[in-house]
């Protein structure tokens, strides 16, 4: 896991080092890689390189065409759907990356947690997990925007708590073989408390798989954020993200496609590159290719 | 399961009683007087616990209450009404996944790695990332307004039924085709494939005879969350193509804080999710002998 090499170390390949050689081999994931990186720094700098101002509106040029001056035409109140666009992603990487975290946090300490303990507490845990995956999380969340108002940070919060179940198993599976090791066993002999071996030694040995699941736990939350949007449950004006763009895209697509093409495009291509990337990750850190 | 039922009857209930606004605040100002004959009406006067205590007692003989919005309509009766709806577009759905998933992943297993394995598994990526509220405009979009193959909105002739249940059944008729393709390549390196083999019969028999009852278990695994996905996919797919199904009708009750009609279908859809995935283990031991719960 510590990847500090040192030079005198006698060659041979870290993990780390390995599966970094194993992802650059991998060409669909390292252009996923690439593009998520790409959106990411767009995505950070949109106040600059935004055409237009994200309300500035152009009477006179709704539901433009796709042309020179408006790359992805504009919409029906004539703003200019490429800064839109842009600053929808802004929303909605950042949901889909702040609620992922969420969900590590979550999941990472109560995997930690139940799988340390062992036992019937370990039981106990992991049966609630069980019954919480039954549950169609969805209108949980859909009652909760509803009701308490949409407000952006209930919605990390909110969906970050939907997806950490996963997560709990990879982690207390992690943990339940971490355990057993030897340096654990010198960690206890030396008198650390139980707490800082969870959180010093045992998390950070398990943090691959984590890696791994998180970023094919983002494309899934921002899915559920435009799913939300969508259904004009999630982000509300005058903010926009790519599932209220689609949504809107939807209501004029006889007469101007290109307004639901544009978002859904860029939607489709975050998707498919997270997907690609964290499949990588996971082939280059785990080759023998433990799905799920 | 009846514990947690309870739990989550208690934790819906108390969600929306305690989100600020009221089911009779919205638009138009309602007089005083008419707002407080409202609320004795509907019992919303008592104090929680007692419409709590109130509301459960009614959802033992299975009523779920009165409609705040529709007036005279109680929510038993909303719910006969467009449920079967979503139940035809849901089977519908769950019937394209099958059949597209487990003919493509039977496909691509028969022969790894050929073009026969290749072209349904990258098309089965699309079903993968693309979500429902993308795929179904598009399908709108050229079936519906350029093609004008299909009607686009409605819900009263088989037409109106295959966009929106392929919508629907699209990503998991992908998921299927990934699973059974992963199951039946596993089971092909089994012992008793290894002898059908041997025995001489053809490679499709061995294939729907012998190792298609045991490759098809991660599948049937997947049932479950396929029915839940499939059940929160139905909002939207109802949505896009304005089918008067279930889903919709929740969509647009959460919005009019018509709380018996949210509660009463948040609670039929969880139930209906239990007793899936109850049905879905007994398959599962009924498919697979090697496991045998106690």
């Amino acid at each position: 896991m510590n990847s500090e090499t040192h030079p005198e170390d006698a060659g041979g390949f870290s993990l780390w080092h390995d599966a970094i050689h194993r992802l650059l081999k991998n060409k669909l994931a390292l252009l996923g890689g690439l593009f998520i990186f790409f959106e990411i720094i767009v995505c950070a700098i949109t106040p600059w390189i935004a055409p237009y101002g994200f309300e500035d509106q152009i009477l006179e040029l709704t539901l433009a065409r796709p042309s020179v001056e408006h790359w992805f035409g504009t919409d029906t109140l004539g703003r200019d759907l490429l800064t839109r666009v842009l600053y929808g992603g802004r929303i909605s990487m950042m949901v889909g990356f702040l609620a992922s975290l969420v969900s590590v946090v979550v999941g990472v300490v109560y995997g930690a947690i139940a799988g340390f303990i062992g036992g019937r507490t370990d039981n106990v845990m992991m049966r609630i997990v069980d019954v919480l995956y039954a549950l169609p999380f969805v209108f949980l969340v859909i009652i909760l925007m509803v009701y308490f108002g949409r407000n952006i940070f209930l919605l990390f919060v909110a969906l970050g708590f939907t997806q950490w179940l996963t997560m709990a198993r990879i982690v207390r599976g992690q943990v339940i073989s971490l355990k057993e090791k030897e340096f654990v066993a010198a960690a206890h002999s030396m008198g650390i408390s139980d707490v800082s071996i969870i959180f010093r030694h045992l998390i950070p040995n398990s943090l691959g798989p984590v890696i791994v699941y998180l970023t094919l736990t983002v494309p899934s939350v921002i899915l559920e954020e435009a799913f939300l949007s969508f259904l004009g449950l999630g982000v509300q004006a005058p903010m926009a993200s790519w599932g209220t763009l689609i949504s809107s895209g939807v209501e004029v697509m006889e007469i101007a496609p290109w307004t639901l093409i544009a978002p859904a495009l860029i939607l489709s291509l975050t998707l498919f590159s997270l997907n690609f990337l964290g499949d990588g990750l996971r082939d280059a850190l785990d080759p023998k290719g433990a799905r799920d | 399961m009846a514990p947690v039922f309870l739990v989550v009857v208690t934790v819906v209930f108390f969600m929306i009683r305690f989100a600020p606004g009221g089911p009779f605040d919205s638009e138009k100002q309602v007089p005083p007087q008419i707002l407080e004959n409202l609320n004795a009406k509907y019992h919303l006067n008592e104090p929680l616990w007692k419409q709590y205590w109130r509301y459960l007692v009614a959802l033992s003989h299975l009523d779920l209450g009165p409609s705040f919005k529709h007036a005279n309509r109680t929510v038993n009766e909303i719910i006969a009404e467009a449920f079967p709806v979503s139940l035809e577009l849901g089977l519908l759905s769950l019937a394209w996944a099958l059949i597209i998933g487990i003919t493509a992943g039977g496909l691509a297993a028969l022969k790894p790695n050929s073009l026969l394995d290749y072209v349904p598994m990258s098309f089965s990526i699309f079903g993968i990332c693309l979500p429902t509220f993308v795929i179904g405009p598009l399908l709108v979009l050229v079936f519906g307004l350029w093609l004008e193959w299909f009607p686009v909105a409605g819900w009263t002739h088989w037409q109106h039924r295959l966009l929106p249940s392929l919508t629907l059944g699209f990503a998991y008729a992908a998921y299927i085709s990934r699973l059974t393709r992963g199951g039946l390549i596993e089971i092909s390196h089994q012992d008793f494939i290894r002898t059908a083999r041997a025995k001489g019969l053809s490679e499709p028999k061995i294939l729907v005879k012998h190792a298609l009852r045991g490759g098809m278990l991660p599948v049937v695994s997947f049932l479950g969350p396929a029915l839940a996905g499939i059940i929160s996919g139905a909002l939207v797919t109802e949505t896009i193509f304005n089918i008067p199904g279930l889903g919709r009708f929740f969509i647009q009750s959460a919005l009019n804080r018509d709380y018996t009609v949210v509660m009463g279908t948040a609670l039929l859809y969880f139930s209906l999710i239990f007793v899936c995935n109850f049905l879905v283990d007994i398959v599962y031991v009924i498919l697979d002998p090697r496991v045998r719960y106690e």
